[in-house]
């Protein structure tokens, strides 16, 4: 009844500060990259001069291509993999190494970076797989099927279980059961999971550094490695593409999500 | 409940692919790490020696085992760098851990009290930062430290400070780029669980007259501790082994363990050391990573 009088000024004030701390420092990148001047203490209007000086860095642009492949790539056999995993831990009741099995997908949720990318990296040198863009694509499948399995997995434990077994009391085998009803409930999960996958791996710096050969750096390679000699304008250029690229990604998935019409989401981080 | 059982079999077999993909990609390389990390470093490519060699037979095999050597994990142990590396990625994990319960506990706090229609907006606005680059995150920050930057003009501006403080590569410019990238990481388990609390409860407490620090201490607080464990530990884990964020932010002069085995790899090439230290920071996180597991795997898997 009193719902209203439960928000204090202290929660508004908090909020209020916290989401403006989580969103200045982006809105102030994304503003700088069309500040005409080259100095960041100066403001010399508007202008998209950088942007210009990114389409001439043939180097910036090779990186992001790859980055792009080795995102749509890794994303989508992460989608299948996490998606068969998923089903597996929600729906296939005990099985002998379940539990090594779920270990496996949700250590590398928390895991630092560096460890998983040093030991892909000495799997492939030991297996004397060339380095580039499929070592590359193989470990961020590795770590966003993880991601995939577990929105994919929290979406199938929210569903009624009672639609796909009156799909089955009513004549269908377990399988036509779960691609006529459980897959189409669940393709919105599969959707977002697919689109945090591809940002995921579009994002990743460490476990890129280890496992990609010569001559094929990643986007965030690229950028870290500009980034450590200062602030260029044109690095607000190219971060203020892969935002804007984020953000339709984020639109697409949410309206994913919107249609599966879950009510109060599951508690996994994502 | 039978045709939960027929349903059961098939969803089994989907299990094969991922189990195979993860056994060979995430339980096997561990093996060679282990194994890397009990060889010798050589001038070579690859630049260590091989220890063993499975197509050379069973006496090639035990003359291997001999030749294995701890001295890696020795020099690891007795070196101070490597010492005070792991004592530092402690304490930072803790101290921003801390900092980040401290900042994160009333933005969800105040999102849990939000009529539910604003709820939602508030966890898709607390999400999108996740999805954004962690390096673009970061490097927005360098943007505003920096020397000439955002901050030190509006200090300079207001007459706080008379010239321009000294942001990055300190430790405060890490603590802020380590609390500003995992804030969402520990907002979103606190406010799973607060935003199920009964509100009647926190209104019971104080119609019987505890006044509201009291309420929160006593009844808000203890209730919330499932999201606080999984938050703390959401955080903790990854923070313990960071490379970019101290990498780019702070100091050079104190390394987390994370930029240490970077600079091993990277920097040394020496492999099996890197990997010697790889080992000793997953030991140091195994009971984290264990307790982390059963978190998760409660979540996921019981009763929602």
């Amino acid at each position: 009844m009193r719902k209203a009088s439960r928000l204090t000024r202290f929660n508004v004030a908090s909020l209020a500060l916290g989401l403006a701390f989580l969103y200045l420092p982006i809105l102030i990148l994304v503003l700088y990259s069309f500040n005409a001047s080259r100095l960041v203490t100066v403001w010399g209007g508007w202008s998209l001069r950088w942007y210009r000086e990114l389409f001439n860095d043939r180097a910036m642009i090779e990186a992001a291509w790859m980055s792009l492949r080795v995102a749509v790539a890794s994303a989508t056999i992460a989608t299948l993999l996490g998606t068969l995993a998923a089903v597996a831990l929600s729906r296939g009741e005990r099985f002998r190494g379940r539990t090594l099995f779920s270990g496996m997908l949700y250590a590398p949720l928390v895991m630092p970076e560096v460890i998983t990318g040093l030991s892909l990296l000495l799997l492939f040198v030991a297996l004397n797989a060339e380095r580039g863009f499929w070592t590359v694509t193989m470990a961020h499948t590795t770590l966003t099927m993880c991601f995939v399995a577990v929105v994919v997995q929290s979406r199938l434990g929210s569903l009624d279980r009672s639609l796909e077994e009156a799909a089955m009391d009513l004549g269908c085998n377990p399988v036509r059961a779960f691609v006529a009803v459980t897959l189409p409930l669940i393709a919105p999960a599969i959707v977002a999971g697919w689109m945090l996958a591809f940002t995921l791996s579009l994002d990743d710096l460490v476990i890129a550094s280890f496992t990609t050969g010569p001559g094929s750096a990643t986007l965030p390679i690229r950028i870290y490695s500009e980034v450590r000699l200062g602030v260029k304008p044109e690095i607000n250029a190219i971060c203020t593409l892969v935002i804007a690229l984020i953000a339709v990604v984020i639109v697409i998935a949410s309206l994913a999500s919107k249609l599966s019409s879950s009510q109060g989401e599951s508690a996994a981080p994502l | 409940m039978s045709s939960r059982r027929i349903f059961a079999r098939p969803a089994r077999f989907a299990a094969i692919a991922p189990y195979v993909w993860m056994v060979l990609f995430f339980l096997v390389p561990f093996a060679f790490v282990l194994k890397i990390s009990l060889s010798q470093t050589a001038i070579a490519q690859p630049p260590y020696e091989p220890v063993f060699d499975l197509s050379a037979g069973w006496d090639a095999l035990k003359a291997a085992f001999a030749a294995l050597s701890a001295d890696n994990f020795r020099l690891i142990g007795s070196d101070d760098i490597y010492v005070f590396a792991y004592v530092r990625s402690l304490t930072v994990a803790i101290t921003a851990t801390a900092l980040l319960l401290l900042i994160g506990y009333p933005i969800a706090y105040g999102m849990a009290r939000l009529p539910k229609r604003w709820q939602a907006v508030a966890m898709v606005l607390v999400i999108v930062p996740f999805w954004t680059s962690f390096l673009i995150r970061i490097y927005a920050w360098i943007n505003i430290l920096q020397h000439d930057g955002l901050l030190n003009q509006i200090l300079l501006a207001l007459h706080l400070v008379s010239q321009p403080v000294v942001w990055l590569s300190t430790d405060t410019a890490m603590y802020i780029g380590i609390v500003y990238s995992y804030l969402p990481f520990m907002i979103l388990p606190l406010y799973a669980t607060l935003a199920k609390m009964e509100p009647a409860l926190e209104e019971a407490a104080g119609d019987l007259g505890a006044p509201p620090w009291q309420v929160f201490w006593l009844v808000t607080f203890p209730l919330s501790l499932p999201g606080v464990g999984a938050g703390v530990l959401l955080c903790f884990i990854p923070i313990v082994g960071e490379f970019v964020i101290p990498d780019l932010l702070a100091g050079s002069n104190a390394l987390m363990i994370g930029q240490t085995l970077w600079l091993e790899f990277f920097t040394n090439k020496d492999w099996p050391v890197a990997s010697a230290a790889a080992i000793v920071l997953l030991v140091v996180l195994l009971v984290p990573l264990m307790l982390y597991e059963r978190l998760q795997k409660r979540q996921l898997e019981q009763g929602r």
